[in-house]
């Protein structure tokens, strides 16, 4: 079987073509113009995984928001199911870009981070 | 009046970029005047991902790309002035804004335009109907919902699809908001095809090409739109109406470089990227005014809007050491295949860098740089999308100093 998808790693936005056998397994990738074209071909054929960009409410900050995202990409399957842990938390402010709001989120090598800096009110 | 080497006007990724590398040029008397309270511009309402991959090889989120250039900026001690809003900018140099302090008046010997652009709006598009609430542009919705924590609706139908509307439907269904569809005029989506893939089909929103909206129902709300297949002219058939009960209708049609300074100081803009007409110095054609980014056009990544403002900064801190630039006399055309490219006038005796976009998709064709007869320079593309802008050098070598270049594509 074939099947042809977009290269999400980079605006490049390379389409990848691949070969499947008849036990879904990745026999070929062409398409690609870097290794990570041809390693995201794979893994989305296995367990696609994607990250998550959100934000978290802030006690008494400038702004009631602060962005987040993931440090490392986690399944698709799971990406409601990490909006649920970041709807949990809030911070108090002062907030400082890069600073882990949670660890391993939902056990994944990934980590949620603030994004931007909020001063306090 | 307070007078300085250069003025910035904007400090989002175009301004923050410009000052940053004129500092490093040994351009010390500098000011950026910035309208909102915080630097960063509209990369602070961009908290996904994807930034920064041609400049930092790493993915970075909207605040923090902009945050690198931000704390380099206060790193080097260079003034910026928040809450500024520059309502008049004069031929003679003199640019007036107000801020809470009251109205300032400064002189400049250059000026650099880095306001970015705005969206197209719902008026622009002349749909007809009623004019209820709940109709937004992606950037506005965008703003409610990352920097205000406001709920924008429940059931959406966004219209266009530019990147920052397929990034909102994204965000809005992660949010648990139900986006319906998304519906695009032309027969090809406006936006990257990362973004069709990953923020529509990961989610399963259906996006219909060659449709448009051409009704809004609602008392005080929106409650229904009306759409239609668009035929080969862009005009509704009838007969194909659908009814679609929602109450918020987002707008992603496209992006107007935000020149009304630029016209006031009166500096000629092209018809088709809407920004400031350049040479390879990205200086209009007025003397000491300058213009990079989004207000000059726009961009698909912010990784070349920092790019273009560093090139333009080298160029002004030569025009503030040397008193002048040097002429640039060799226009640049282009072929029917091709939307715009910019710089539009170029000297032929510098290395040269030529960003355009395409007109239409195209396959397996050649991107050609000729003058004189001769193809200076080719570059082989497999395939091409108008959402993707294109870059092509062409070396100081290779051209001669007379005889107008054309950009073309067979």
């Amino acid at each position: 079987m074939t099947k042809e998808l977009t290269c999400i790693i980079c605006p490049n936005g390379c389409p990848l073509t691949i070969q499947l056998d008849n036990d879904n397994k990745v026999v070929s990738v062409e398409g690609f113009t870097c290794v990570k074209g041809k390693n995201y071909a794979i893994q989305e054929m296995t367990e696609p995984q994607r990250t998550v960009s959100s934000s978290v409410l802030v006690k008494n900050g400038e702004l009631p928001l602060v962005s987040v995202r993931l440090t490392k990409p986690v399944p698709k399957t799971r990406l409601f199911d990490v909006m649920s842990e970041i709807r949990k938390i809030t911070v108090q402010a002062p907030v400082q870009s890069g600073t882990v709001l949670i660890h391993n989120i939902l056990g994944y090598d990934s980590d949620l981070i603030a994004t931007k800096s909020i001063a306090s009110h | 009046m307070q007078t300085v080497d250069v003025l910035i006007i904007g400090g989002g990724p175009a301004g923050l970029a410009a000052a940053v590398e004129l500092h490093k040029k040994g351009i010390r008397n500098i000011l950026i005047f910035e309208r909102e309270k915080q630097l960063g511009g509209i990369l602070r309402q961009c908290i996904h991902d994807g930034f920064g991959l041609t400049r930092f090889k790493t993915t970075l989120s909207g605040p923090e790309y902009a945050g690198r250039f931000i704390d380099e900026v206060n790193a080097l001690g260079i003034p910026y002035k928040t809450d500024t809003t520059v309502y008049h900018v004069s031929e003679n140099h003199e640019v007036t804004a107000v801020s809470p302090e009251g109205l300032t008046k400064i002189k400049a010997k250059a000026i650099v335009f880095a306001m970015g652009c705005r969206e197209r709006t719902h008026g622009a598009l002349q749909i007809p109907g009623e004019r209820p609430a709940g109709v937004y542009t992606a950037g506005v919705a965008q703003a409610y919902l990352n920097l205000f924590n406001r709920k924008i609706g429940k059931e959406v139908v966004i219209l266009g699809s530019g990147d920052i509307g397929l990034i909102m439907a994204r965000r809005l269904t992660l949010e648990g908001i139900k986006v319906k569809a998304v519906y695009e005029l032309m027969s090809v989506p406006s936006g990257l095809p990362r973004n069709i893939r990953q923020c529509l089909e990961d989610f399963d929103i259906p996006l219909y090409l060659s449709h448009t909206v051409t009704d809004i129902k609602g008392d005080k709300r929106v409650e229904e739109i009306t759409v239609q297949k668009v035929d080969e002219h862009l005009k509704p058939i009838p007969g194909t109406e659908e009814h679609i009960p929602c109450d918020t209708l987002i707008l992603s049609v496209g992006l107007i470089p935000e020149n009304e300074l630029s016209l006031d100081a009166g500096i000629t803009l092209d018809g088709r990227t809407r920004g400031a007409i350049v040479d390879e110095y990205f200086q209009t054609d007025h003397k000491g005014f300058f213009a990079a980014g989004n207000v000059l056009h726009v961009h698909d990544l912010v990784d070349f809007v920092s790019l273009e403002a560093e090139n333009l900064a080298d160029s002004v801190a030569e025009y503030i050491t040397n008193g002048d630039l040097p002429e640039c006399n060799l226009s640049v055309s282009y072929d029917k295949n091709i939307n715009h490219v910019l710089p539009q006038k170029i000297s032929g005796t510098k290395d040269v860098v030529f960003s355009l976009r395409v007109s239409h998709p195209l396959k397996d064709c050649v991107l050609k740089v000729m003058q004189n007869g001769n193809c200076l320079v080719e570059k082989k593309m497999k395939k091409t999308l108008p959402a993707e802008m294109i870059h092509i050098s062409v070396p100081a070598s290779k051209m001669e100093t007379s005889g107008s270049l054309e950009v073309c594509v067979q």
